[in-house]
C-alpha cells in the first residue's frame, strides 16, 4: 500500500494534514484529514471573569475575532440575565457586517477563489491572489485590498480595533455609541462595499458560471455530499448572521429541529477521534455512525451553503434574487455540491452589504441608549452565525461573575466530518491508478478549501501558512517521490 | 523578530501553564457538555488505523516564548502587533538603519503615557468591574476604580481600547524596562490602593495581570508536581 502525506496543506486558516492511502492498483483505500494542533481555550478560560471572556476568545482566531467576540457577548447577555438595548443590537449587528464584508472577500480572493479564478489545473505559482490580480487586472487588486479594509475599518470603529474587537465585551450592550460623523463614514464604506459585492458576484458569473467545465466540476459526484445542514434564521426563516433560531434540514431539505442557544446540547454530541485534534460534532437524535453521509448519519454541514440549505431564504432583495439563481441553476434544493460553498459565500457578501446600508440609515443606530444594566451572573449560552458556520459560546459563571465551566463549539468543528469525507470522496474520484500530480492533489484540497476552514477556531489553535510538501511511500514505508511547492 | 504576543509573551494561551496537558485534554476531549466520549478517548501521537499509521505532533504540558527556545534579534509584541511598528520594522530593514539587537519597534514608553483621559490619580478605596461603572469616557479607568493595564503595558496600540470605553487588558506586553508585566500592574495598583482590604477585593489576579504574558513573567507556570 502506498501513503500520500499533504502536509501542511495551504491557503486554508490553521494548519492541516491530508494523508491517502493507496491501494496496491494505485487507488485510494482510504483518506484522512488530520488537524495537528490544539490549544485548550475551554481550559484556561477557567477562572478567568467574565467580561475578559469575549475578549480572551477572540484570540482562538485573527481571521473571525469578531465572530468570537459576539458569540462571547451574546454569551454574557445570557449569562446575566439581561436583553441589550435596540440599538446596542444594532451597533453590534452592524459591526458583524462589516466582519463579514472582509472575511468573505479574503476567501474568494485570496484562499478560495484562485482554484476557480486561475484555475484547478493552473500551476500551484499561479494560483493564489496575484494570479487572480494577472487574470482579474491589477485595478481589481486595489478594489480587494481597498474593500477588505473597509470591512475592519468599520469593524474598528465599532469594536475599537479592527482585529480582536472589545467594545461588546458589556453583558447588556456595547461600550461606544457611534456619532454622524461615523455613521456618514461608515455609510460610505457601505455604500462602495455594495458596489463590489455586485462587481464579485458579476466576476464569478463571467470566469465560474460561463465555463461549462466549471459548472460540470461543481456539480460533479466527487464533490457530492449529502448531510443535514445548520445556519441561524429569522423569524421568517431568512438567513440571519446575528440572531434568531438555530434550524437543521435533512438532506431532503426539510426541517429537522428548530432551536434556541440555551437548547444547543439537546441537539448537538462531539465525537472523539484519536488521529486528529479536532472534535465531530453530529445531531444527537440521529447519533454518530461513523465518517458517512446521507439522513441516518448524524453528520451536518455549516457555512454559506449550509445557512442557505438550511434557511428559505435571505432577507435583503439583491441576495435573494442571486439565492433563487442559484438554486435554479444548480437543481433545487438542497444543494450538496461542496464548492456551491464559493457561490453561497459571494450571495452572503452581498447580503452583508444590503444589511448594513439598512442598519446605517435606522433612525436608532447613532442613539446614546446603548446599555442595560446586567443582573445577577449564571450561566448562559451565545449563538452567532460566523463566516464558516455556527459558533456557540457557552459560559457557566460563579456569584462573582467568574467563569467555572467554559464549552465552545466552534464553526469549522462542525464542518470537520464533512471535510473529512468531502476530501475521501475528491480523492477516490480523483486519483486513479497510482496517478497522482500537483493538480490532481490540489483538487483534493479544492475539496476542503470550499469550506473556507479555519483550524485555528475548529481546534482554537494559531494561524499559518507554509509550504507544501507531499511525500508517496510505498507498502514498506519506502519514500517514492516527493512533491513540494 | 518575535512578532506579536505569541512570540513575545505567550499571550492568552500561557494561562494553560496553570494546568498541563493531561488536565487539558481532560476538558478538551472528556468532560465538556457536548462531548460524547465513553470510551474516554483522547488524540495519540501514533495511532494505527487499518490502512497504516498516522501521526500527530506532540501537546507540551508548558507554553513557552520564542526567544525563550531561540535567539531572536528584534521584537514587536502586540496582539495584533500595531501596524506603525510593522511599519518601522519594514523601513529599518529597507533602509539598512538598524537598531541595535535586541530592540522592540514599539514606542519607548507605556500605554498610559499615550492615553487621553484624565489622570487624577485619586486613592482607590474599592474595585469594580468594568460594567457595574457609569463610565464618564473621559476619566482615568484607575481613578473610577476599574482595574487597567495602562500603566504596565507597552504602548503602540494607540489606546484604541480607552478610547471605546474597555481598559487596557495588556496585550502590548511588559512596559519598557519592566520585567514582569503583572508584577509592575500590581506595584502601580498597590501605590494607588487605600488600604489592603482592596486588593482583597481583586478576583482572578493571574487572569487579569498576566492575561497575555504568563509565559514571559518570572512565574511562568504552576509548579508542577
Amino acid at each position: 500500500m502506498r501513503e500520500i502525506v499533504i502536509d501542511p496543506i495551504t491557503r486554508l486558516e490553521g494548519h492541516g494534514k491530508i494523508t491517502i492511502f493507496l491501494n496496491d492498483d494505485g487507488n485510494v483505500e482510504n483518506a484522512y484529514f488530520q488537524v495537528p494542533e490544539l490549544r485548550g481555550f475551554e481550559k484556561f478560560c477557567e477562572g478567568r471573569r467574565a467580561e475578559d471572556l469575549p475578549i480572551i476568545t477572540t484570540r482562538i482566531c485573527g481571521v473571525c475575532p469578531v465572530a468570537h467576540h459576539m458569540a462571547g457577548a451574546k454569551a454574557l447577555d445570557a449569562a446575566f440575565d439581561v436583553e441589550p438595548t435596540e440599538t446596542a443590537k444594532k451597533l453590534r449587528e452592524l459591526e458583524y457586517c462589516g466582519y463579514y464584508v472582509y472575511d468573505h472577500i479574503l476567501h474568494f480572493y485570496f484562499l478560495g477563489g484562485p482554484d476557480f479564478v486561475v484555475g484547478p489545473d493552473a500551476p500551484a505559482a499561479k494560483r493564489n491572489i496575484l494570479g487572480v490580480i494577472e487574470k482579474a487586472g491589477l485595478d481589481v487588486a486595489g478594489e480587494v485590498i481597498k474593500h477588505r479594509a473597509y470591512g475592519q475599518k468599520i469593524t474598528g470603529i465599532i469594536g475599537g480595533r479592527p482585529t480582536h474587537p472589545v467594545s461588546a465585551a458589556m453583558p447588556g450592550g456595547i461600550a461606544k455609541s457611534i456619532n454622524e460623523e461615523e455613521r456618514q463614514e461608515i455609510e460610505d464604506m457601505f455604500r462602495s462595499c455594495h458596489e463590489f459585492a455586485k462587481f464579485t458576484l458579476k466576476l464569478f458569473d463571467d470566469i465560474v458560471l460561463k465555463n461549462a467545465d466549471y459548472v460540470t466540476l461543481i456539480t460533479s459526484d466527487p464533490y457530492n455530499l449529502p448531510t443535514y445542514y445548520m445556519g441561524t434564521v429569522d423569524n421568517n426563516n431568512k438567513v440571519n448572521f446575528y440572531d434568531g433560531k438555530v434550524r437543521v434540514v435533512d438532506p431532503e431539505g426539510k426541517e429537522f429541529v428548530k432551536f434556541g442557544p440555551s437548547e444547543y446540547l439537546d441537539v448537538i454530541e462531539e465525537h472523539v477521534e484519536p488521529w486528529t485534534y479536532v472534535k465531530m460534532p453530529y445531531l444527537k437524535n440521529v447519533g454518530w455512525r461513523g465518517l458517512t453521509a446521507g439522513p441516518d448519519s448524524g453528520i451536518y454541514r455549516v457555512g454559506p451553503l449550509g445557512r442557505l440549505n438550511a434557511s428559505e431564504g435571505m432577507a435583503t432583495p439583491i441576495a435573494q434574487a442571486e439565492y433563487e439563481r442559484m438554486y435554479k441553476t444548480l437543481g433545487g434544493k438542497p444543494v450538496h455540491a461542496t464548492l456551491a460553498f464559493h457561490w453561497a459565500r459571494l450571495i452572503e457578501l452581498m447580503y452583508a452589504t444590503e444589511r448594513g446600508l439598512e442598519l446605517i440609515s435606522d433612525d436608532e443606530i447613532t442613539s446614546k441608549d446603548i446599555r442595560n444594566k446586567p443582573g445577577k451572573p449564571g450561566e448562559g449560552v451565545g449563538i452567532v452565525e460566523a463566516a464558516r458556520g455556527t459558533l456557540i459560546h457557552h459560559y457557566q459563571l460563579d456569584e462573582n461573575a467568574l467563569a467555572k465551566k467554559v464549552n465552545l463549539v466552534v464553526a469549522t468543528t462542525h464542518n470537520a466530518p464533512g471535510v473529512c469525507m468531502s476530501i475521501k470522496n475528491a480523492a477516490q474520484g480523483i486519483i486513479k491508478n497510482g496517478e497522482v500530480n500537483d493538480g490532481l492533489l490540489n483538487k483534493v484540497e479544492m475539496a476542503f478549501r470550499a469550506y473556507d476552514p479555519c483550524w485555528a477556531c475548529a481546534t482554537h489553535f494559531a494561524i499559518g501558512e507554509m509550504p507544501l510538501e507531499v511525500n508517496i511511500l510505498d507498502s514498506n514505508e519506502k519514500l517514492v517521490k516527493t512533491i513540494r511547492r | 523578530v518575535a512578532f506579536g504576543s505569541c512570540a513575545n509573551d505567550g499571550c492568552v494561551k500561557s494561562l494553560a501553564n496553570l494546568w498541563d496537558k493531561d488536565t487539558v485534554f481532560e476538558r478538551a476531549y472528556l468532560e465538556t457538555q457536548s462531548t460524547m466520549n465513553p470510551e474516554s478517548v483522547t488524540p495519540k501521537t501514533h495511532v494505527k488505523v487499518k490502512e497504516g499509521e498516522l501521526e500527530l505532533p506532540e501537546f507540551y504540558d508548558t507554553v513557552k516564548t520564542l526567544p525563550q527556545t531561540v535567539e531572536v534579534d528584534y521584537t514587536i509584541s502586540g496582539c495584533p502587533p500595531p501596524v506603525p511598528a510593522i511599519l518601522e520594522m519594514f523601513t529599518a530593514f529597507i533602509s539598512g538603519n538598524l537598531p541595535p539587537k535586541g530592540s522592540s519597534f514599539l514606542p519607548d514608553k507605556s500605554v498610559c503615557d499615550e492615553c487621553e483621559r484624565e489622570k487624577k490619580h485619586t486613592e482607590i478605596t474599592e474595585i469594580k468591574r468594568i460594567y457595574e461603572i457609569e463610565d464618564d469616557g473621559e476619566t482615568c479607568f484607575l481613578d473610577q476604580c476599574v482595574i487597567c493595564m495602562g500603566p504596565a503595558t507597552r504602548a503602540g496600540c494607540g489606546c484604541q481600547c480607552p478610547n471605546v470605553n474597555i481598559p487596557c487588558t495588556g496585550c502590548g506586553g511588559p512596559g519598557p524596562r519592566v520585567v514582569d508585566q503583572g508584577a509592575a500592574a500590581i506595584s502601580a495598583l498597590a501605590s494607588l490602593a487605600s488600604d489592603s482590604n482592596v486588593i482583597k477585593q481583586i478576583v482572578d489576579p493571574v487572569g487579569t495581570f498576566y492575561k497575555y504574558s504568563l509565559a514571559n513573567s518570572i512565574l511562568r507556570r504552576k509548579v508542577k508536581k
